[in-house]
């Protein structure tokens, strides 16, 4: 089964529509959602109210740090995200709050473990950011092959038995083969807000067949997003960062 | 998990194992056979016995992850991948060919057959690194020859893919790699450079040329470590035989800094395939090794070593092209040559480790013996030859980059095509015949290229401007 993995959405319509897209076209049977679906681009509802579908007809969504603020408001957020995050909290239906409200932390299946941002306490919103702290995770949990998003920068992490853990970033969508005598670690890039300097939505697609995973970019109508921040009303910076990726 | 010991008769997913072809330090490989195939076939199970190196499941794990990815006749077809949690193996087909011990015996070889194999192998490198594959573990033992000719890479157990994990990096501080053959940037730890393999080519051909290792088999760390400062015996010392050219190749692969050495495994291939077109530089004749002078500043005051980041390397393949200029010397307007000069030394501007062959094709006819002189007793060939060095005298390329050669053909169009398969071509650059009944009927040879060519064509054609009508009756002033 062709698994696509799509991991901090925040708001960005035109980015999460290329994706959804894109994966379809791929063969994607399922869709897995790493949360952060609201939060700094100018379509919240719009977002959550695909959302809801995609998971009325079987999709898995996790929480997010800013689907979580979103229903009790920010905390320990930068200046701009918390503006991002107020405005956001008076654009959404109350179904699209009890919505975000009910999501889950965690969600295992088969070998396999998604959480938003890591499995050693996922409600502390811990950033993967190298080998130090994918151990941490991979203590943790049992699973075999884990995805998580948070960081908006891709990275694949491994550990055979309790040895090294090893790093990569990935730089090509060719197929990384999940070796099954190791533990594996993704962390997905975003969807709608990336920040490896290459403005492309990001997505992953697995196969638990081959276990093959890779890590794929699509590229979308990024002026239009970004418009739409400005005409919000939201900090321009959130604008241009979607231009230049970073 | 996996087996304590297999057996002969033992059945794994199918396969059935035969008797051991070959134990090797990190692996034993078993002749088997499956119901499914009936190509000869290998299983290659890694010994993981007590005590062993943990390097060796790292490097299964490579092989694992990079031959599948890998195609063409210069590595050995996967048929099965076995999974390390119930037995780890790789299945792949059985090189019918020889290897490369049995030259092994009789070293120092002759030139040509020392020219021709390092031509073979690097030919299957051309064809690795354009996969984004650096072996970094060339040695004989590693390659063999299939029956057609073709050179096969085996073992990719220390091998590195520009795009995937480098586990062996991750895991271990240490260098790995083969002491005599290993490149100095690799004794280092660096290990995504595809000129770590021409390193390791050079000291292949060094040993078979000379009988002798160029830095020895070193068992430790600071032995390996001579090699980044300590210049090599040049080869025609051990063997005089030797010619300079072929000294002047197997010099440059071993250059310390890789900068130095040849930018491409496709411009080595082409040297080695004629040794006659190779430019000579002073290491073609040097017989003493460098002073210890100049080794004292290497190892003191080292020049910097290139060290081009992995995500840079598969560009670098297209900064160091082959480009082939087919220049039609007598059907072509001296506009059209012009315009093709100006292309040609374009190209060279934006590359400048670019290698030109400038062609020319002296059409010789199907049935009647042709003589080589004209009607005025010159020799054809000769007059061609020196035309086309007068065509690219403007070109400003750098020392031996530039070659010319006259092909007598039947058909343009498929001797310039021969000649860019055989030569590595990335890039041929050709004027197009203009528009008259002899095209019309003989159709075009630039045509002919752009449609078969197997890389890159430019065809370079004069500005064709809409024709002007003249209106009748005079001009109408206004």
């Amino acid at each position: 089964m062709l698994i696509a993995i799509l991991s901090d959405i925040h708001a960005n319509r035109e980015a999460y529509e290329t994706c959804l897209e894109a994966a379809a076209a791929a063969g994607a049977e399922r869709i897995v959602l790493l949360g952060d679906i609201v939060g700094y681009g100018a379509d919240p509802q719009w977002c959550v109210d695909k959302t809801r579908e995609l998971v009325a007809a079987g999709a898995i969504c996790l929480r997010g740090n800013h689907d979580e603020a979103a229903v009790i408001g920010p905390t320990s957020m930068n200046e701009t995200a918390t503006t991002a995050i107020e405005w956001t909290r008076t654009q959404l239906s109350p179904e699209a709050l009890a919505f975000l409200a009910d999501l889950p932390m965690t969600v295992e299946e088969d070998d396999r473990l998604y959480v938003h941002a890591d499995a050693s306490s996922p409600a502390r919103w811990h950033y993967v950011t190298d080998a130090e702290s994918a151990g941490i995770h991979f203590d943790a949990t049992p699973k075999r092959v884990s995805f998580c998003g948070h960081l908006h920068q891709p990275g694949l992490y491994s550990r055979l038995g309790q040895g090294t853990v090893t790093a990569f970033t990935p730089n090509s969508a060719g197929p990384l083969p999940l070796l099954t005598q190791r533990r594996w670690l993704a962390v997905m890039g975003a969807v709608g807000q990336p920040r490896d300097r290459n403005p492309a939505a990001a997505y992953g697609l697995y196969d638990d067949r081959t276990r093959d995973l890779r890590f794929m970019r699509a590229a979308y109508d990024v002026d239009t997003a970004a418009n739409k921040i400005r005409a919000a009303g939201l900090p321009d910076s959130l604008a241009t960062r979607l231009l230049s990726g970073r | 998990m996996a087996k304590a010991k297999l057996r002969t008769g033992d059945v794994i997913d199918g396969f059935t194992l035969g008797e051991v072809a070959h134990k090797g330090g990190m692996a034993r490989l078993w002749h088997v056979t499956h119901p499914d195939h009936t190509e000869p076939m290998l299983m290659k199970v890694p010994d993981l016995g007590e005590g062993g190196d943990p390097a060796t499941i790292v490097g299964f794990e490579m092989e694992q992850m990079i031959l599948p990815r890998l195609s063409g006749p210069h590595v050995p077809h996967v048929i099965a991948i076995g999974d390390f949690s119930v037995q780890p193996y790789v299945v792949v087909e059985q090189i019918s060919g020889t290897s490369l011990y049995p030259w092994l015996e009789r070293l120092p070889l002759a030139p040509e057959e020392v020219a021709d194999l390092g031509a073979k192998i690097a030919t299957a490198l051309v064809s690795l690194h354009h996969q984004k594959v650096v072996h970094l573990d060339i040695k004989p033992s590693n390659i063999m020859f299939r029956e057609t000719g073709e050179a096969v890479l085996v073992d990719f157990g220390l091998a590195r893919h520009l795009e995937l994990p480098d586990l062996m990096d991750e895991e271990f501080r240490l260098p790995y790699g083969t002491a005599p053959y290993m490149a100095p940037e690799q004794v280092l730890g660096h290990r995504s450079d595809f000129r770590s393999d021409i390193f390791a080519l050079g000291a292949l051909l060094y040993f078979f040329a000379t009988g002798k290792r160029p830095h020895g088999d070193p068992q430790r760390l600071k032995g390996l470590k001579r090699r980044l400062w300590r210049d090599a015996v040049p080869p025609r010392a051990l063997n005089p035989a030797i010619p300079l050219a072929l000294q002047e190749v197997i010099l440059r692969c071993l250059e310390i800094n890789p900068a130095r050495r040849y930018p491409t495994a496709a411009q080595l291939a082409v040297d080695l395939q004629d040794l006659e077109h190779v430019a000579l530089t002073p290491r073609a004749a040097k017989m003493k090794r460098d002073s210890w002078s100049v080794v004292i500043k290497r190892r003191f005051n080292p020049d910097p070593m290139d060290m081009v980041k992995p995500e840079k390397m598969t560009g670098q393949l297209y900064d160091a092209p082959i480009i082939a200029a087919a220049v039609d010397l007598s059907g072509s307007s001296p506009e059209l040559l012009e315009s093709l000069r100006i292309m040609v030394s374009r190209a060279v501007e934006q590359t400048p480790n670019a290698r030109i062959a400038c062609l020319n094709v002296l059409k010789v006819n199907r049935i009647t013996l042709d003589s080589t002189l004209d009607s005025t007793g010159n020799n054809k060939h000769v007059k061609r030859l020196v035309d086309l060095k007068s065509w690219a005298s403007g070109l400003k390329a750098p020392d031996g980059g530039i070659t010319f050669h006259v092909l007598e053909a039947v058909s343009p169009a498929t001797a310039i095509l021969e000649f860019s398969r055989e030569n590595h071509v990335d890039h041929i650059v050709m004027g197009a015949r203009a528009e008259t009944a002899m095209r019309n009927l003989l159709g075009s040879v630039s045509g002919e290229v752009a449609a078969h060519a197997p890389c890159t064509v430019t065809v370079v054609r004069n500005r064709v401007w809409p024709e002007v009508e003249e209106p009748k009756g005079g001009w109408v002033g206004p």
